[in-house]
């Protein structure tokens, strides 16, 4: 990580008497691409507008720079923002909406043209620039937002779910254009996302949020590979709950559903129930090598999803999700058909909490 | 044509008949002045009154200034109100429905009671004084006209993101008031503003018991001692307040649209 760039200290926002963002402290490098993943009313967007200086903390700093900017006036903070809604102005074209900022910030006409220009180039829409907003479809509004809010070279670019009202086709190609425009300008930015798809794709790394507190920041192989809780592991990727019943914790085996199995991770301690946990793509169907737990089972469901087949599999009382690559040789499985799947029992994780 | 339909259109013909039939009573008295044939006598006669120029041109410039004035207090308060302190909106709706409740004679004579020569604000005491007061007393009784026209204009901007985005882009709110919100309602301004316009130049109750020399006043002074002259100026000013609305209508064209596509 590059030397400390933004730094939130035991934030605190309070409405009324219910507390939505509760001592939420975290650093980032400069050139980072942060995103504040959770669920919604988890408090992200308030951090979000805390930093962006659109609400007043109750208790804590926001540090950018080395300057605390916690009492500023948005207008005095020198960030750039990119709002859900597109939010451009509707009485000015894509040029002077992407000139605002530097018409407000006193750049000669001149300079302003030659800036604007190289805007709309950076975001593919040259010679855009004397059409309104309402003549843009929402892909290309949301460009425009963008370009708006990198014109004036801001500190920082906040962008508050700025792709939550595209269609699925455009999100995607917007995100990962979003994606190299920061690491080109190798400018930091806060992404707000309650899409984990969108958030692992294009984040260096990620915090997830509940509640108002932080439940996991890392990288996203790390949030995904190891989740630190129940929450995080639901809420990120797809997630399968194994209900077992431990026979011996100190040889650390269980069984689950009559099926013997070890589980590395077993803690010492347990007994009775517990739960299991793994993601759909470290199950095989039939052996693999590495994998030393075999169960059997039948399949309950089959999902065609183009070059993935999803399997749903009854082991008795649990059912499992594991996802399978379609081969064109051979035929789908078919529902009621038994299958063998086979994991490694050190992918399984025990879930605390 | 089934009978839901028949029956819709002779409802709206009674009801545009009830609107119509007087207007065009009036209109064909006021071409009678001439003995025995059709002419347009009695406009001539208004037009040639010095009168009629000068009270006109004195309500066009009170509309005007009502109307300058209206837009400074009511855009702000409206802007503020949606923006920081929404709560107060029922408020405000009540506070410009009285002008609507309460009587132009009673409004009249508390402004008289509380700007007469001898008060502490002796605005009648000068006819400047008057014309100011006149102005703040139209500012008044056209405030639920411009209310509601600023406020249907500020419903079709997302103002609140529009005023965030502009912030965090170095403006002020005084610059993203100019440079954003008056622009991209400007059309609900100027149908607020011919509205006022619409209410000034008619007006006779509060012009005349403050003895200004208002259009209103003249139009009365005229129906009480000529013949034809009055039901010509009843469709010149009928003309006036329609072409007042037909603008509205005409800008409503050109405000900004606002609705993005979503593909």
């Amino acid at each position: 990580m590059a030397s400390e760039f933004l730094r939130v200290q035991n934030l605190t926002k309070t409405f009324g008497t219910t507390t939505v963002v509760k001592g939420v402290s975290f650093a980032f490098g400069k050139g980072e691409f942060i995103s504040l993943l959770g669920p919604s009313g988890c408090g992200k967007t308030t951090i979000l507008r805390m930093i962006a200086g659109f609400e007043n903390p109750s208790a804590g700093s926001i540090v950018v720079d080395g300057q605390d900017i916690t009492s500023l006036k948005p207008n005095q903070r020198q960030l750039g923002m990119v709002f859900q809604a597109y939010a451009l102005f509707p009485n000015l074209t894509v040029g002077d909406n992407i000139g605002f900022g530097l018409k407000i910030a006193g750049l000669p006409a001149e300079q302003r043209r030659v800036r604007i220009a190289d805007m709309l180039k950076l975001i593919g829409l040259s010679g855009y620039e004397k059409r309104y907003p309402y003549e843009l479809s929402g892909g290309q509004q949301q460009r425009v937002a963008l370009a708006r809010a990198i014109a004036p070279s801001p500190r920082m670019l906040l962008l508050d779910e700025p792709l939550s009202a595209l269609d699925a086709k455009i999100r995607v190609s917007l995100r990962e254009e979003i994606r190299a425009i920061q690491l080109d300008l190798g400018i930091t930015t806060v992404f707000v996302t309650h899409d984990q798809e969108e958030a692992l794709s294009i984040s260096d790394r990620i915090v997830v949020m509940n509640a108002g507190s932080i439940e996991q920041l890392g990288a996203p192989h790390e949030i995904y590979n190891k989740p630190a809780s129940r929450f995080v592991a639901s809420f990120v990727g797809q997630l399968n709950n194994i209900d077992a019943i431990v026979t011996d914790a100190a040889a650390k085996t269980v069984t689950i559903d009559g099926q013997a199995a070890r589980v590395p991770a077993l803690p010492a301690d347990a007994k009775g129930p517990v739960t299991l946990t793994l993601r759909p793509e470290v199950l095989a169907v039939g052996a693999r090598d590495g994998n030393d737990i075999t169960l059997a089972g039948t399949i309950a469901d089959v999902t065609f999803l183009g070059s993935v087949i999803r399997l749903r599999v009854s082991l008795g009382r649990n059912m499992v999700s594991l996802d399978t690559f379609n081969d064109q040789r051979t035929v789908p499985p078919a529902r009621g058909e038994p299958i063998t799947i086979s994991l490694a029992g050190k992918d399984l994780l025990v879930l605390q909490g | 044509m089934n009978n839901n339909r028949l029956w819709a259109w002779l409802i709206f013909a009674l009801g545009a008949a009830y609107f119509i039939v007087p207007l065009l009573a009036t209109f064909e008295f006021s071409l009678r002045m001439r003995r025995g044939e059709y002419s347009f006598d009695a406009y001539a006669s208004v037009f040639a009154d010095p009168r009629f120029a000068a009270s006109f041109g004195y309500s066009v410039l009170i509309g005007l200034c009502t109307i300058v004035v209206g837009v400074l207090v009511v855009v702000p308060a409206v802007y503020f109100v949606r923006l920081r302190m929404p709560w107060l909106k029922p408020f405000m709706e009540f506070i410009t429905l009285l002008p609507l409740v309460i009587p132009a004679l009673v409004l009249v004579y508390g402004y008289i009671r509380l700007y007469n020569s001898s008060s502490l604000i002796p605005l009648t005491g000068s006819a400047l004084g008057t014309d100011i007061l006149l102005t703040g007393a139209y500012v008044t009784l056209a405030l639920p006209y411009m209310y509601r026209a600023v406020d249907n204009g500020m419903r079709t901007i997302d103002i609140g993101t529009l005023t965030e985005a502009a912030q965090i882009m170095g403006a002020s709110q005084w610059q993203i008031i100019v440079q954003i919100i008056l622009p991209n309602i400007l059309v609900a301004i100027l149908s607020g503003a011919f509205l006022t316009f619409a209410i000034v130049i008619g007006e006779f109750t509060i012009a005349s018991l403050l003895n200004r020399p208002a259009f209103g006043p003249y139009l009365v002074g005229i129906g009480t001692n000529r013949a034809y002259e009055p039901a010509a100026l009843a469709i010149i000013s009928f003309i006036i307040t329609w072409g007042a609305m037909g603008m509205i209508n005409l800008l409503g064209r050109f405000a900004p649209r606002t609705s993005p596509r979503t593909d």
